[in-house]
């Protein structure tokens, strides 16, 4: 499996990427794979309070639900709108053009605590 | 054992499939202890020609409408039934499925459901109409539940003109979860919901103002001046509907409920001792996803066909478990069915007459009435139905016509002790003006038996 | 072909029905503003479109008299006519709920009647028939559990245990009791163990639901040792009552410690699912919960205040301060009540134990016919169900439960109950009932045998399932992201 080194992962599939002073946010490949076909996607507003480790939005394929973990605690900055117009391109670059919301952290040290990506590739293995 | 397609030639060999002489080998896994020791005290198995017998024996124990005169209410109405409706609700082919969960398999009714969507959406003027519910009392609870979710809040106002049924059903759901429900008071002398005490109670807590159209009295609201201060307080406006009446009345699109909701019997389901039932839903594209139960969309199959299927599944128990919009599964879908048959006979042409011609008779009967003494309780305008003030024991006239082969009700002294003098009357097309004559006449007597 | 529908076939001035003109306009008796500005846009159609639109979708359905529905958990039995035709009749069908109680002694005999059965065949002691479904049975029971711990001042139990295998409506009834789910983990025979419990169990659980025998159709061997530790525990035990129709006149849900249990008339008393409903969920609880059901019930006359005529009529009892309230408008889903209550009475005691002992020797033959063909996780005898799983074709094949299923419906055959429950992977869950012929199970057996040799020689054939109906695979992601949920004019 490769994965982008440049970021950190959850155990619950999501990536999180330090960008100057806030955090991007998005699920990783194998998330999508496992997900299938991708219908709806509940982002939060902008403003909105995030704290790690709890749900911050869902995501919808047509016989699942899944919550999306936030990997930090702060506030929701930025949303990426244009996701829910074309969600199979979404899922065909969800390392990029697929990030999710941009994150202002508490303490953007918390990132430290997440898996890297030889971490969460034997991580996805296992699943 | 009647109706098995087993022979004991069939069970020998499948028993000799499993290697095993009888079928009690097969229930080893239960405990001795819960194994049962004797057969369950039931009452000797009957022939089916002896069933049916038995059962007319019984059921002979009633009264029905086809040997009462039937001027009652209360949510459920006598009203004509045309043929084709019992026709096509009858085929084994609609009768006998499962929920179409496999839509190569079940075209027929979800195709059939997805046009009784648009029934409902076109008599709510609504967008959005889902697949059906338990019937109009679950509906109303499910719609409050719905419009706490939406507004974060916890307190619905209800009228307390609205069904009792339908508050008492909502209670029971909505208060588990948390939501309070209050009662707005109706004036003593329309009978209408008090505006002005709705605009008193209305505050920042409030998830939802529900009201009744006709209400439970009979009585036209001002559903339009509710709607606007529900929603001057940020609340949702939900409107209980007949749907006959919306053949007339304005539908609930067009004084902008968010929410509508009504008890589908008059749409060519029998009285059925009040059930099975069809409870409708509609609402805003706004609320679509925090709707309850199961919904029809119409998509395309691997060549381009157009296919239906049911859609937004993720909102419903089988996926979303404990955070689904609702718990229910099983919904009325035959009964949805025989709604849109009903509908597509009548049309809006017929429709509309249906909803006119009970006005007519429900005033004729009013009037019929006053020449007796007889005077309605309230003063606000009515469609087909109105609260009857009776001069004695209303629980013992009501009883007397029955015996005469009147039926009137439900009486309102259980749910309104303050009008246990009441009754309700209503009337729909297929009363005729010999019957108004006699009902008025069996009312002088019953009355005042003492005359 | 497609089939238009009402909406396409619609043009100005046909009718079907037509009706006695109104004689007053009704600006004459109703305000100004409370009319319709447009009328409701319904189709305009004369009888014979449709009679025809009807009987040309009645043939792409699926059904019960036409089809065999190995449906796990959902007991498609054939629907008897006797059924329909007595509940077609006006004494039960043009009974209007408002009638006063003289002169509905036949139907409050009935409701009584079908109680005690209920109540005999579940070893309980009071049956409520008002909840409209099986959910909503689950739902009313709760409710019930939480009035009953709310009568001893008990009001910090907030958790309902859940096994892992359990039916998504359980979890959703608990969320709607306003209470919080603990799933269960099921041990490796896939089964609730008292150790499990143990570690999940505390003084803020309320209730405990089971469903016995379980979604894998297999026996909850260890319930009287749960219940006890539920009870033990100050929590109330819930059966959801599915899979009944393994149990009848073999075992009874209350010798078993169940407080509360719901029925689904719909599946174990062979009443029809009309395409998704209406069905019914009758609940019957231990006499300690009797104070809590529905209102009303029904009682002799006599036995309270009033009294509605001679010896042994009947009436409702409505002064029920303990009462939960209401669940639904009226009585509940009486003309299914009805269709049961005809069942029972057509069935016996002993036809009832025979149909239980032919749906499980059923399930145990197909069971014992594909074991070799497909993986079988539990390979225990089951009872009234057996579930499969293709994880090895998918695996090696790249063949799904769901294109296994979908080939079925080429032979003409229902698929099983598939992907459920959660902790089988491409689960196929058969329930083939007592209503199936062993001609029927043999070609059920014979039509997945070819169906699997098919999965491995041209598995396309499966992917492409299926290619006799009336429509291919329909897109449901489509249908999801872009929702067209009524018709429009184009």
């Amino acid at each position: 499996m490769e994965l982008p080194n440049d970021r950190r992962y959850t155990q619950s599939h999501e990536w999180a990427k330090l960008d100057g002073d806030v955090v991007r946010v998005g699920i990783t490949e194998f998330a999508v794979e496992q997900l299938g076909d991708i219908i709806f996607l509940d982002l939060p507003e902008v403003g909105t309070a995030v704290r790690a480790g709890a749900a911050f939005g869902e995501i919808e394929s047509v016989k699942a639900v899944s919550d999306l973990i936030s990997p930090v605690t702060g506030e929701v900055r930025e949303v990426n709108e244009k996701l829910m117009d074309d969600l199979d391109a979404f899922a065909d670059d969800p390392w990029e053009a697929g990030w999710m919301i941009v994150v202002a952290p508490e303490d953007p040290s918390e990132l430290d605590g997440l898996l890297d990506a030889d971490g969460y590739a034997a991580k996805a293995e296992e699943a | 054992m009647p109706g098995t397609p087993h022979s004991d030639r069939d069970r020998r060999e499948m028993l000799a499939a499993l290697g095993i002489d009888a079928a009690d080998a097969l229930f080893a896994d239960i405990p001795q202890s819960l194994r049962a020791t004797a057969m369950p005290e039931l009452p000797p198995p009957l022939t089916e020609m002896e069933l049916r017998d038995e059962a007319r024996r019984v059921s002979d124990l009633n009264r029905n409408l086809d040997d009462l005169v039937c001027f009652a209410g209360g949510g459920i109405y006598d009203r004509f039934i045309p043929a084709i409706v019992g026709s096509v609700a009858s085929r084994p082919e609609f009768v006998t499925p499962y929920t179409p969960y496999q839509p190569e398999a079940s075209q027929g009714t979800l195709e059939a459901i997805f046009e009784y969507q648009t029934m409902i959406s076109e008599l709510t003027a609504l967008p959005v109409a889902n697949a059906s519910l338990y019937d109009g009392a679950t509906a109303m609870g499910e719609a409050v539940l719905m419009a706490a979710d939406a507004t974060g809040r916890s307190r619905a106002l209800m009228a307390g003109a609205l069904a009792p049924a339908a508050r008492q059903a909502t209670r029971t759901y909505a208060e588990a979860s948390g939501v309070q429900i209050a009662e707005v008071p109706w004036d003593d002398a329309s009978g209408q919901t008090d505006l002005g005490a709705l605009a008193e109670m209305l505050g920042d807590d409030v998830a939802c103002v529900a009201l009744q159209q006709p209400n439970y009295f009979g009585c036209l609201e001002e559903m339009a001046e509710a709607s606007w201060l529900a929603h001057e307080a940020g609340a949702l406006f939900i409107a209980m509907v007949e749907p006959i009446s919306l053949g007339v009345l304005a539908p609930p699109g067009e004084y902008a409920a968010d929410i509508a909701v009504g008890e589908g019997q008059p749409l060519g389901l029998p009285p059925g001792f009040g059930g099975p039932l069809l409870g409708m839903f509609a609402c805003t594209e706004q609320h679509l996803r925090r709707m309850p139960g199961r919904v029809v969309g119409r998509s395309v199959d691997a060549d381009g066909k157009v296919a239906y299927c049911l859609t937004l599944q993720t909102r419903e128990q089988h996926i979303r478990r404990a955070r689904a919009t609702s718990n229910i599964c099983t919904n009325e879908g035959l009964c949805a069915l025989a709604a849109s048959v009903y509908l597509a006979a009548m049309g809006p042409q017929g429709l509309r007459e249906a909803a006119l011609l009970g006005a007519e008779r429900a005033h004729e009967l009013q009037e019929a009435m006053a020449d007796s003494g007889l005077q309605p309780r309230f003063g606000g305008a009515f469609l087909n139905e109105f609260a009857l003030r009776l001069p004695g024991d209303a629980e013992a006239t009501v009883r007397a016509l029955c015996e005469d082969g009147w039926l009137v009700g439900p009486t309102l002294g259980r749910d309104y002790p303050e009008l246990s003098d009441c009754v309700l009357v209503a009337a729909t097309e297929r009363r005729t003006r010999e019957e108004i004559a006699g009902l008025a006449e069996a009312l002088q007597r019953a009355a005042r038996p003492e005359d | 072909m497609a089939e238009p529908t009402l909406f396409d076939l619609s043009q100005p001035g046909k009718r079907c029905i037509t009706m006695p003109q109104p004689a007053r306009a009704p600006e004459q008796y109703l305000p100004e503003g409370q009319l319709r500005a447009e009328p409701p846009a319904l189709p305009e159609v004369s009888e014979p479109e449709i009679a025809r639109h009807y009987a040309r979708l009645a043939a792409w359905n699926f059904n019960v008299d036409r089809n065999f529905y190995p449906l796990g958990s959902c007991t498609m039995k054939y629907n008897p006519r006797a059924s329909e035709a007595i509940a077609a009749e006006p004494g039960w069908a043009r009974l209007h709920p408002a009638t006063p109680e003289e002169c509905m002694q036949g139907a409050l005999r009935l409701m009584r009647d079908l109680e005690t059965w209920l109540a005999a065949i579940l070893g309980m002691d009071a049956v409520s028939l008002q909840p409209p479904a099986g959910a909503a049975g689950e739902f009313t029971s709760l409710r019930v559990f939480r009035a009953w711990h709310d009568s001893h001042g008990d009001t910090a139990r907030r958790r309902v245990i859940v096994p892992d295998t359990a039916h998504g409506t359980n979890p959703a009834s608990v969320a709607r009791c306003g209470w919080d789910v603990t799933v269960l983990t099921s041990d490796e025979e896939g089964r609730v163990s008292p150790d499990a419990l143990r570690d999940v169990l505390g003084d803020d659980v309320a209730a405990i639901m089971l469903t016995n025998p379980n979604t894998l159709g297999l026996f909850e061997t260890h319930v009287l040792e749960i219940a006890e530790m539920a009870h033990e525990a100050g929590a109330l035990m819930y059966c959801d009552g599915a899979n009944l129709n393994a149990l009848l006149g073999h075992a009874r849900p209350g010798d078993m410690g169940f407080d509360a249990v719901h029925v689904n008339l719909h599946k174990t008393f062979s009443t029809p699912h009309g395409g998704g409903g209406p069905g019914s969920g009758p609940i019957a609880v231990v006499a300690k919960l009797e104070p809590f059901l529905p209102a009303p019930r029904v009682r002799r006359a006599g036995e309270g205040t009033r009294t509605t005529g001679g010896e042994g009529a009947l009436e409702w009892d409505w002064d029920r301060p303990q009462s939960i309230g209401k669940v639904q408008a009226w009585f509940g889903n009486f003309l299914v009540a009805v269709r049961a209550w005809a069942y029972i009475r057509s069935m016996g005691a002993e036809g009832l134990r025979q149909a239980t002992e032919d749906a499980v020797l059923a399930a145990n033959y197909i069971r014992r016919a594909l074991e070799g063909e497909l993986d079988l996780p539990y390979p225990a005898t089951c009872m009234h169900e057996c579930v499969f799983s293709a994880k090895t074709l998918a695996d090696e094949r790249g063949v799904h439960a769901a294109d296994i299923a979908k080939r079925l419906l080429d032979y003409g055959i229902h698929p099983p109950t598939m992907y459920f429950p959660l902790i089988v992977e491409e689960a196929l869950m058969i329930e083939p009932t007592e209503t199936e012929s062993k001609a029927t199970l043999d070609q059920f057996i014979a039509a997945m045998r070819e169906i699997l040799r098919d999965a491995a020689e041209q598995p396309d054939l499966l992917h492409e399932a299926p290619h006799t109906t009336p429509v291919r695979r329909v897109d449901e992601v489509n249908a999801a992201r872009k929702p067209v949920l009524r018709w429009q004019k184009t």
